[in-house]
Order: structure tokens, then sequence, then C-alpha cells
């Protein structure tokens, strides 16, 4: 059991999308071999570009501090389609899509296919650990890490002890956490936790404000960064996060905290209809061009 | 158009300001988020023809204007 004084290594990355792989590309500038696991195979196509383009892009943004250790840290990322392949993981990090119906059948293999000892820790936004720890025969073994993006910049995570979530769980997330160079934060399971029960919230109202014509997109963001000293405003963080995880989170807050205040506004879900997603997909509230997916 | 003029423009469309002076550090001055120095690096290769690879991905190059018209000459002229 990777406890004590023993390094957490090899830790397995399931869900290769933005979080997914802004995890395992944290994981691997820090020294651990990563495996990263999706099963949609389109993904883990896009996967293999798009860890070569961050690599890059964390080059620049981290001041020399990932520039030599790029082309290091994809040799110890290695991507798989097979749940099996997580059976000689230490630790999990589990970041499938922010929905209910994704994640559960996920926990019911996880926890078939990996050791007792294993840690499980979900990097979510919203969903309840104490509800997914149920599903497996480990509840106190499943953890939450609320990872923030863009993951290997960022210092510090929010930590979520569930109901069974034990105290050496908590201490091998902490020890893993230390590895990464992340600090954290410890708070107990409620959904959203803290920082999205309010983000979502503030996220939601500044999109109602722009649908309700009250102000530009720029310039309800402006107020935010020039009048709060915020490093980026309301919008342009909703675009960061994907505006489709803005709204599979917003649903997860309405439907479990029953109230109608997070109820996602008309035309957060008229852009996810329509595939924009935000930084991601190219367009969001703001335009990314180089990031435009194309459209036939 | 010279490569001044040409990375102006670009930056003209993206940042949240009037008027960009040449030597304005766009980081600094928060006028564009951090995450955006990549299009900045896709945009030099695309219009200039340059790789941007190793020791070139350095935030400095891409501070200002003038930074990135200084680099894509010295890229240019190798």
């Amino acid at each position: 059991m990777p406890s004590g004084r023993m390094t957490i290594s090899s830790i397995g990355v399931v869900g290769a999308g933005v979080m997914g792989t802004g995890v395992a590309l944290a994981l691997a500038y820090t020294g651990h071999r990563v495996i990263l696991l999706d099963v949609a195979q389109a993904a883990l196509e896009r996967v293999k570009v798009k860890l070569s383009e961050d690599v890059r892009t964390y080059a620049v943004l981290s001041g020399g501090r990932f520039g030599g250790m790029a082309s290091d840290a994809l040799t110890r990322i290695e991507l798989h389609d097979d749940y099996e392949q997580l059976g000689g993981a230490d630790f999990v990090i589990e970041n499938t899509t922010e929905k209910w119906a994704v994640k559960e059948p996920v926990y019911r293999k996880l926890d078939a296919v990996c050791p007792p000892h294993v840690v499980l820790a979900v990097n979510t936004s919203a969903i309840p650990i104490t509800r997914l720890a149920n599903l497996t025969k480990r509840s106190a073994k499943v953890i939450g890490t609320h990872f923030m993006n863009p993951v290997p910049l960022m210092p510090t995570v929010e930590v979520i002890r569930g109901t069974h979530t034990s105290e050496q769980t908590l201490a091998t997330t902490r020890k893993l956490l230390a590895q990464m160079g992340k600090d954290a934060i410890v708070v107990n399971d409620s959904p959203g936790f803290v920082t999205n029960r309010v983000m979502m919230l503030m996220i939601n109202e500044a999109i109602i404000l722009l649908q309700e014509g009250v102000s530009s997109a720029r310039e309800i963001d402006l107020l935010f960064t020039r009048c709060f000293g915020h490093k980026m405003g309301p919008l342009e963080t909703a675009d960061l996060i994907g505006l489709d995880t803005v709204l599979y989170s917003l649903e997860v807050l309405r439907e479990n905290l029953n109230d109608v205040k997070f109820e996602p506004c008309s035309l957060l879900r008229t852009l996810v209809n329509a595939g924009c997603h935000g930084r991601k997909s190219g367009e969001g509230f703001f335009a990314y061009p180089s990031n435009v997916v194309r459209r036939a | 158009m010279n490569a001044k003029d040409e990375i102006r423009n670009f930056l003209q469309e993206h940042v949240r300001s009037c008027k960009l002076e040449d030597s304005q550090d766009i980081f600094a001055e928060g006028l564009v988020s951090s995450m955006f120095v990549m299009q900045l690096v896709v945009m030099v290769e695309q219009k200039f023809g340059i790789s941007v690879e190793g020791a070139d991905l350095n935030r400095d190059h891409f501070r200002s204007i003038e930074a990135m018209a200084a680099f894509v000459t010295r890229k240019q002229s190798r």
C-alpha cells in the first residue's frame, strides 16, 4: 500500500477531456507514471494532439518551470481504452463528464478492477462524493479532488471529505497532492462544495444579465477584472471551464439542492446545444480562433 | 503590412483596450488572460511561417507588440 514514506508513483487517470489531460500532465511533470484511460476512441485520438499542444502552452505559461520537461512528461503518459489497465495503479483520479448517468457505471467498473487499497479520487466540481462512494465497496477510500483548470499551473485543490472518507485516505491524497506540488483545502461534502456553489450561481447570473441586454459580455467581465481585481470575469471563466460543464454543474446543483436559484438560464442551454462550449470549441462568450472546431 | 502592423491588428481584435501601445505589456496589464499566449504562438507561426519550439516558448517574446515583432524578425533572419 502506498502510504507512509513510500512514493505514490503510478496513477490512473480516467477521462481524457480537458480536466483529465490537465491532471495527467500535472502528474507527468512531477515524475509520476500515468495510465490515462478513455473509452471513447475519438477522445484518445484527440488527446495525443492535445497533449503535445498543451506542453507547448505550459512551457510558455510556466516561465520555464515546465520547459525542459516537456518531452519527458509525454513519455510518462500511457493512453488506454481498457479498464483492466488500471489494475496496476496506486491511486486513481476520475475525471469523466459531470453527469450522474456517466459516472455511475464508471465507479462500478473502477471498484471491480482496482485493488481494494487503492484510493478513488473524484475530480468533480459538483457531484456529491458520498453518493458516488456508496456505489463501491470501499466508501472509506473515495474522496473528492476538485482540481482547477489549467491543472498544471494551479497550486491549490479543493479536497472533499465524503461522509465515510477515512483519515488515511485523506492523508494519502494530501501526500499525492504534495508530490504534485499542490496544497489542499479540505471541505466537507455538499453539492458544489464551496467553490462551485458560489461560482456557478455567479456565472449563471452573469449570463442572465447578458441575455437581458443589461450589458455586453466584454463589459460584464471588465467590471469584475477592473473593479474587483479578479484575474478573469465570470463569462471568460465559464468559457475556460467549458459551457457544457457549467450547464451540467448547474443541473446537478438544481437537482441535489432542490433550489430553483440554480436553474440554468436559456442562453446557456442555447449555446451548449449549438456546440459553443467555450475555449475548447473555439467559441463561447468570446472567440478563440486557434481552437475553432470546424463544422462540415 | 509589416510584422508590427499584423501583430497589432490581431491583438486589437482580442484585447480589451481602445488603443494598444507597441511597448504595452498585455499580460501585466491584464488585457488578456495568460491562456491567450497559445493563440499568439499559433498566430505568429501561421502568419510568419516560423516554428516556435523549445527555448522560444518563452512568455517574454509575447509580452508586447514590440517584443513579438522583434522575436519574429530574429526568427526570420536565422
